[in-house]
């Protein structure tokens, strides 16, 4: 990593604005014109009120944004619907201008905004090969040497002379997809365009586009939901919320603080004012949840390490045996492993119990996961609290011989390598 | 693979340095955008020759009808028709190109929001449709000259100067209205509007040579140069060129085009976001 001489974008300060609502936007003479008879009589009449800010709402897409990407990098975008994420795509795309701000772009940039931009229908499997190219920015003597291979690569050599309006949904995918996998930009810029498709073709596609950032050093931006994909494919992720970058980092901690709101929990969590589905019996309730580790930071632990929390329960009929079990979940979403407690009876004449649980040879792979807890009572569920607090798994010697991270995977058996 | 790095600066509000070297770039797009539009035009009905002559034979005879019989208005010794006919391909050729140019960006709103390129070339890649229609015209029209008596002259040579007249006022026109119809939708019926009344000031079903009174009125419509342009080509040696028509046809042209350019480019980088 040497310094400036590797960054490829370099963002100051974007900003972009749109006006949404009553605002004037004159999509027909009629109202370009009644808008400046209106403020002609405004103007003439006494002013009541501030009269530019009546009609039009602003909206800022974009709020101040900088970022540096370096060549090579794969940066994933994640946000929430409306964070500004296709908005900083097209401003970096060049397909619309941002109101402020400034973005220095080193390399020749390739979008692909949507797969199959610019394919006719009536035109061939071929023709549109050609035309989806130089829509791409392709010269027509780049797409004639790697015609065969785009063909090959598409599976689709069968259909070439038919027009695409016959293509079934996957053959036409999978021809988009593969003039874009061709595309040799020092920048790519993909919009979630890796949703569509058969799983087994995007592998193949992904393969592709990592092999060139691979070998030729080539730039990409994804912008995706798919978490997964964000871990498994980016060096580096950009968080945006509400038109701001809210974190710039690795794609662990994007992702964990995309999918869970608020960062790291506290050591001690009181449970009785979050959220519970209605469909949670009540009778026996998860108070309060307590990390007892105070010399480690909230709620972290370290790889094959053990962990040790309290759960506070309260009952108002506690005779029932009751069981507490706990769901560590990925970033992305997916469960990874889950405990119960064996059945227990509150003490007689207790309206509460402390339950301490200890995890011990946590080998789940370094990274930040979330935590679900709930009771169950003779066979029904009394207490479910979704996402109560986020877990970290510290990497250790061990964790970092064994390339925990490098695979992804959840779960690191404990291994002994002997060469016989 | 050692691609040659570039630097480009994206910033607010500024015009963009490259964009001569980026309509260079993006060339062979122009090219292949109006080779679809021509492709898909050529292919998609069986009749798609047929369309092409159907409208301008129809108002050939209509015009000949209304002009020669009902008007009276002399042709010299050529058939009537002819005249008709000449000043038809031009005025085709005129509006086919207007009507593609103005429509040219929304009707490729998907490209337009989804990639970048100069938008200018969106415009100039109608103009191919035009072209062919108009040399498929010619193509099946002028075989039958020798029946007006009308050989090949030298004149034929001149043709591509007045199909280049033709293309000028209509793509000058046609960047306003393209640029205009993005922010107001309205335009849409303009152009056809438009045409019509140009129809009616442009000699297409007659000759100004037989109206000298009316000569130098008429002679302020670009489109007069052009459609007598084309009769000078194609008609022979009756036919004389007038020289204000052809002066003012140019300065008509060179003020649509420039004011036309400098209106498309400084609207054009808000088109992704109105559209």
């Amino acid at each position: 990593m040497d310094s400036d001489a590797d960054i490829v974008i370099q963002a100051r300060g974007l900003a972009k604005h749109y006006r949404i609502g009553r605002a004037p936007r004159h999509d027909t003479l009629r109202d370009a014109v009644a808008d400046r008879a209106r403020r002609l009589w405004r103007s003439l009449t006494p002013a009541r009120g501030s009269d530019a800010s009546s009609g039009s709402e602003d909206f800022w897409a974009l709020q101040d944004v900088s970022f540096s990407i370096r060549r090579g990098e794969v940066v994933g975008i994640v946000g929430r619907n409306g964070a500004g994420k296709s908005t900083l795509l097209k401003v970096l795309a060049r397909i619309t201008e941002p109101t402020r701000g400034s973005v220095s772009i080193r390399g020749r940039v390739a979008s692909l905004l949507e797969v199959g931009t610019g394919f006719h229908p009536e035109l061939t499997g071929r023709e549109n090969i050609y035309l989806n190219g130089a829509v791409l920015g392709m010269p027509r003597a780049e797409i004639r040497r790697k015609f065969d291979e785009i063909v090959a690569f598409s599976e689709v050599e069968r259909f070439l002379d038919t027009p695409v309006k016959r293509y079934s949904s996957g053959m036409y995918v999978r021809l988009a997809f593969s003039v874009a996998a061709h595309l040799e930009p020092n920048i790519l810029i993909v919009d979630e365009v890796l949703a569509v498709g058969d799983l087994q073709f995007q592998q193949k596609c992904l393969g592709k586009m990592r092999e060139a950032t691979l070998n030729q050093g080539r730039t990409v931006l994804i912008v995706s939901h798919q978490m997964e994909s964000i871990l498994r494919l980016c060096d580096s992720a950009l968080l945006l919320s509400g038109g701001r970058v809210e974190f710039a980092g690795s794609p662990m901690e994007a992702v964990a603080r995309y999918t869970q709101v608020g960062g790291r929990s506290p050591r001690a969590v009181d449970c009785r004012t979050l959220e519970r589905p209605a469909w949670a019996g009540g009778r026996v309730t998860i108070r309060s949840l307590e990390h007892l580790d105070t010399a480690s930071p909230a709620w972290s632990v370290p790889f094959g390490g053990s962990l040790d929390f309290v759960c506070e329960l309260a009952g108002t009929n506690p005779e029932t045996p009751c069981e507490v079990f706990h769901a560590w979940f990925s970033p992305a979403g997916l469960e990874v492993a889950a405990v119960q407690s064996p059945a227990f009876s509150f003490a007689s004449g207790r309206a509460g119990v402390r339950v301490r649980s200890h995890l011990q040879n946590i080998r789940l792979t370094p990274g930040a996961y979330t935590l679900n807890v709930g009771v169950r009572a003779g066979g029904r569920m009394e207490d479910f609290i979704e996402t109560v607090v986020r877990i970290d798994v510290l990497p250790t010697a061990e964790s970092i011989t064994r390339h925990a991270e490098a695979y992804r995977a959840f779960y690191v058996p404990e291994a002994d390598f002997r060469v016989e | 693979m050692a691609a040659p790095v570039e630097d480009l600066l994206i910033e607010a509000g500024r015009a963009d340095r490259h964009y001569v070297r980026d309509l260079w770039r993006y060339r062979e797009l122009l090219g292949f955008l109006a080779w679809r539009d021509i492709k898909v035009r050529y292919k998609q009905t069986a009749m798609g020759v047929l369309w092409v002559i159907i409208q301008p034979t129809v108002q050939t005879i209509l015009l000949t009808f209304v002009f020669s019989k009902l008007a009276r208005m002399p042709s010299g010794s050529l058939p009537y028709v002819a005249v008709v006919l000449a000043g038809q391909i031009a005025w085709m050729l005129f509006s086919s190109a207007f009507i593609g140019a103005g429509n040219s960006l929304t009707s490729n709103t998907h490209l337009v929001g989804k990639v970048y390129f100069p938008r200018l070339i969106l415009p100039l890649s109608a103009l191919g449709v035009a072209l062919v229609d108009c040399l498929v015209l010619l193509a099946l029209t002028l075989p039958f000259a020798p029946l007006a008596g009308i050989g090949p002259t030298w004149r034929w040579a001149f043709l591509p100067l007045f199909m280049a007249a033709a293309l000028a006022p209509a793509i000058g026109a046609g960047l306003w209205i393209g640029a205009l119809t993005v922010k107001y939708r309205d335009f849409r019926f303009i152009t056809p509007f438009l045409l019509q009344i140009g129809m009616f000031v442009t000699p297409v079903g007659f000759s100004t040579q037989f109206l000298p009174s009316w000569r130098e009125l008429l002679a302020l419509n670009p489109l007069t140069g052009v459609v007598e342009g084309f009769r000078w080509c194609l008609l022979g040696e009756q036919q004389e060129l007038f020289l204000p028509s052809l002066v003012s046809s140019g300065v008509i042209s060179a003020i649509l085009i420039v004011s036309g350019l400098w209106y498309f480019r400084r609207t054009e980088r808000q088109f992704a976001d109105i559209l």
